[in-house]
């Protein structure tokens, strides 16, 4: 970990770096923030209701006041304190997933590409097969069957997100695997597994950084969608995706009850994936045509 | 070549089986599979009906053939909201979103293939940036959240669109263009990227030194290579559009496939969204299918080897 | 004989987020209508891009020719617009590149590829154009030339590839021909019959002929005349026999004595101490001085002009009269 630190910084302090955007990294780092201490920060208790203060506008339209600066929701709530707040929410099942699908594929990528053959072809048709499935339809049913809940998001989630970085780690794996330094650390004698983790992992290093970074912003919005269409995390505790889809029979009256959680999503969407788009351009131009499209 | 068809069906097979085993174990992990089937207002006399029916005092695979022998004739239950057979509610729902995936996938290849091509001819323009813009939005903004957007400006603001469902020219045009920019990021992106590694290819230097001009070059030796690579990812994208489909569904009221699956959520209607699921596995697979098959014959290197 | 092609202090920059990369610094060199003439040197001396500067199909927009002139009878080719230069390029001047596989476009039909070039510069249609391409893989010793047409790139080897190439680059009878290491990825039998064939053809049809590569094998094979270039500049020009019995030039000298003769016995193959100098960070002076035997003061800080030895022999040396 602490060697994966001082890594960065070297990598960090070079002059290719210098064009770091600066907005963007901000935004993640609000974000990032807002979601570990985003609760105690906020003026008011996300779910204090107060019937009231309902409808509320934002403070520059005619009743609003700067007491809710984003306004208020349909029970009374504080819209600029849900919306710190349901940071968390976002960010923990960014966190599970990316760590569940990520491990995963990771390691099924490095084993696929290294062994190749049987082994290589199944799990890359099953990868396939994965991958063309749509994931919120699995959401969907196993919200149905178990009940929506964060484990299920997270599953979901995971299971798409390993067939997608296995598919590119073992494209990377393949492309080290007829290097000389693997010929030698095999002649020298090395098991397979530690070939693999010692010598084939920290050239994948920096790949799997830009993945991580890339996949953020895909996470957070099919999270999102999930909870829009009543497959993603229950309540209390606000999710953008909900407030979204509870805003909408309310958005002729009260447009800023949708409208503000959707920029929240689009904001941090978009900055994760600059950030990811300037690490892969920063890291190495060349990895443009391993993780390019789509 | 035959006999990778023949293959690739076999596979297919395979794999929807291996599909339909899934949501099978799936449904007899919640516990109590009639329970599911059934709606809260079901009497004793229902439930041991349903016990019956799907078999569950039977041995495991017993009820997995019933299960595939229901399903391969058509039969996936009945809806638990409406009563009707589900297979008659996605019969109904199907082609409506056929119409609209059709008109959406329409926006997407006219505006997404010229946009991805001229972005990766002129890399590094105004041009360039301005594709890689609309692709970077495109994959940002939730693309529901944008549709509600667009009823608040279209619908209540300016009046000149309707707010939902299907009927005229008019109701097309949001849900189509939600949906085509949805998946039109994607298409841009990894146009983009394919053409730019075809382009800096040895045989494009190639046809150059050949003296053909720059715009055959593009859009005749380039983009034919291109095409096949993106052609490669074409169960992705429908999988793409169907998630897209269910979301833009929802929220423009389309009475579509879509919006049958949130239905089914919003019942908690568990006979539906099986139905949906395999219903949308099959589709996908066969989507995949034709696709592999379509790759297969269009690249000479695959078609003369095979 | 009058020179077909004449490159004056050519000059092509790349210009990086790292550094400017001097990958052409100032080559000059003529080559005589109906010679063979080599561009010797290791990879990354320059010698690919000079070619390609040549045809003006320097990767841009980081590379830019920013100097110099090229001559093709007569005509400044750097004046030109980009029209005209693809009116010349298939039909006066043409190129082979090394790896016959990456040349060949796989989707399209080796005939399709052919008609293509024939089209353009030649306007030929429909029967004329097609028995034309079939004399074309006739020309380079195609066997059954008529199927060849209908196959596919990935239907030949490697060897059959290359010929290919050679018809296409050939087809419209241009003036020149840049063979840019056409064999150095081609079976040694394989070599041996390309070039052979390519010596034919340039009998037959009075072809010019650059071939650039890093063996000096071919060099004595193949050329009359021959420039050696190092970090993008020339060191050497001479005819190549004077070439191989006086080099001049102390890199001239340390490639030759690297190559193991089949007479002497070698201990030990020589090789030459250092690395090439990083384009985009060139030592003043030489550039060849921090690896160089004889290096002075003066060679550190001034790059040698180029003088004329005898006729037809130019070196960039301050040192060259310490070794004569």
């Amino acid at each position: 970990m602490v060697r994966l630190w001082l890594h960065l910084k070297q990598v960090l302090l070079k002059e290719r770096f210098s064009r770091f955007p600066i907005l963007p990294g901000g935004i993640v780092f609000i974000f990032i923030f807002l979601a570990i201490f985003g609760e105690s920060l906020a003026p008011y208790l996300p779910n204090e209701m107060n019937l009231r203060e309902r409808f509320l506008p934002p403070f520059w339209q005619e009743g609003g006041t700067m007491g809710h600066p984003l306004g208020t929701d349909m029970l009374g709530r504080d819209m600029l304190s849900r919306i710190m707040a349901g940071a968390r929410v976002s960010f923990i099942v960014a966190v599970l997933a990316l760590t569940l699908g990520g491990l995963t594929g990771t390691v099924l990528g490095i084993i696929s590409g290294y062994y190749g053959g049987k082994v290589d072809a199944i799990l890359m048709r099953s990868a396939d097969a994965t991958l063309a499935f749509p994931i919120i339809l699995l959401a969907m049913l196993l919200a149905i069957i178990l009940g929506p809940s964060l484990q299920n998001v997270v599953i979901s989630l995971g299971l798409v997100l390993w067939a997608r970085y296995a598919r590119v780690i073992r494209g990377e794996v393949l492309g080290f695997k007829e290097r000389d330094f693997i010929a030698l650390a095999r002649v020298a004698g090395s098991s397979d597994f530690r070939i693999m983790f010692r010598h084939l992992f920290p050239n994948i290093r920096s790949t799997l950084v830009v993945l991580l970074t890339l996949q953020v912003g895909w996470v957070i919005i099919v999270e999102a969608s999930l909870s829009f269409v009543g497959a993603g995390i229950p309540g209390p505790d606000p999710v953008w995706g909900s407030m979204i889809s509870k805003g909408r029979d309310y958005v002729t009256m009260a447009w800023w009850i949708p409208f503000f959680p959707g920029v929240a999503v689009s904001v941090v969407c978009l900055s994760f994936n600059t950030l990811g788009d300037w690490l892969r351009e920063a890291l190495d131009p060349k990895l443009r045509q391993v993780i390019g499209g789509g | 070549m035959r006999r990778y068809i023949v293959i690739r069906l076999l596979q297919t097979v395979v794999t929807l089986f291996i599909l339909s085993m899934v949501i099978f174990g799936l449904v007899r992990l919640s516990g109590d599979p009639a329970l599911l089937m059934l709606p809260e207002t079901a009497t004793e006399e229902d439930y041991r009906y349903m016990r019956a029916q799907l078999g569950l005092d039977k041995p495991i695979y017993v009820q997995y053939g019933i299960f595939i022998t229901n399903a391969l004739r058509g039969d996936f239950g009945r809806s638990i909201r409406t009563r009707r057979p589900v297979v008659e509610s996605i019969r109904e729902t199907l082609p409506n979103s056929m119409k609209l995936v059709g008109v959406s996938l329409f926006i997407t290849i006219i505006l997404g293939f010229p946009l991805g091509i001229i972005a990766a001819a002129k890399k590094d323009t105004y041009a360039d940036t301005f594709a890689r813009v609309i692709a970077g939005l495109g994959q940002s903004l939730p693309t529901f959240w944008v549709g509600l957007m667009m009823i608040q400006i279209f619908v209540v603001l300016l009046g000149v669109l309707p707010a939902s469902g299907m009927g005229s020219w008019r109701h097309y045009l949001m849900p189509s263009a939600c949906l085509g920019i949805f998946v039109m990021a994607g298409v841009v992106r990894l146009l983009r990227s394919s053409m730019l590694e075809v382009l800096d290819s040895e045989y494009i230097r190639m046809a150059r030194i050949k003296g053909v001009s720059e715009r055959v070059i593009v859009w005749k030796h380039a983009l034919r290579n291109s095409l096949l690579s993106v052609l490669s990812f074409g169960g992705m994208y429908i999988a793409i559009m169907i998630t897209g489909a269910i979301l833009i569904e929802t929220v423009f009221a389309w009475p579509g496939f879509g919006r049958l699956a949130y239905a089914s959520i919003v019942n908690q209607d568990f006979p539906l969204i099986q139905g949906i699921v395999l219903t949308s596995g099959a589709v996908v697979m066969v989507t995949n299918l034709i696709t592999d098959i379509l790759y297969a014959y269009l690249d000479p290197r695959i078609r003369y080897r095979l | 004989m009058s020179a077909l092609l004449e490159v004056n202090g050519l000059r092509t920059y790349f210009f990086t987020r790292w550094g400017t990369v001097k990958a052409v610094d100032g080559v000059s060199f003529s080559v005589n209508e109906g010679e063979t003439f080599g561009l010797v040197g290791e990879s990354g001396c320059g010698k690919s891009i000079t070619c390609l500067s040549i045809l003006r199909l320097v990767p841009a927009p980081a590379g830019r020719i920013i100097g110099g002139e090229i001559l093709l009878e007569g005509e400044d080719l750097l004046k030109k617009s980009e029209k005209e230069m693809r009116k010349i390029r298939g039909r006066k001047i043409s190129m082979i590149l090394q790896d016959p596989t990456a040349s060949l476009n796989p989707v399209f039909t080796i005939g399709d590829q052919i008609t293509e070039v024939i089209k353009i510069h030649r306007g030929l249609k429909g029967r004329s154009l097609w028995q034309s391409a079939k004399e074309m893989l006739e020309m380079v010793r195609i066997p059954s030339p008529d199927i060849r047409l209908r196959n596919w790139p990935h239907e030949l080897s490697g060897g059959m590839r290359q010929r290919v190439v050679g018809a296409i680059a050939l087809s419209c009878e241009p003036a020149l021909l840049i063979a840019d290491e056409p064999t150095t990825s081609l079976d040694a039998t394989i070599q041996v019959q390309f070039l052979r064939l390519l010596r034919e053809l340039q009998q037959q049809t009075g072809l010019t002929l650059i071939f650039v590569t890093h063996d000096f094998g071919i060099v004595a094979r193949m050329c009359q005349r021959a420039a050696v270039m190092y970090a993008g500049k020339i060191v050497e020009t001479a005819n190549v026999r004077e070439l191989f019995n006086h080099p001049a030039h102390p890199y001239t000298q340390a490639l030759m004595k690297s190559l193991p003769k089949v007479e002497e016995k070698v201990e030990r193959l020589a090789s030459i101490e250092g690395q090439p100098p990083p384009l985009h960070n060139l030592p003043p002076g030489c550039t060849f001085a921090p690896r160089c035997y004889y290096a002075k003061e003066r060679c550190r800080s001034e790059y040698p002009p180029t003088v004329e030895i005898e006729k037809g022999h130019a070196v960039s040396c301050w040192n060259f009269n310490e070794f004569q």
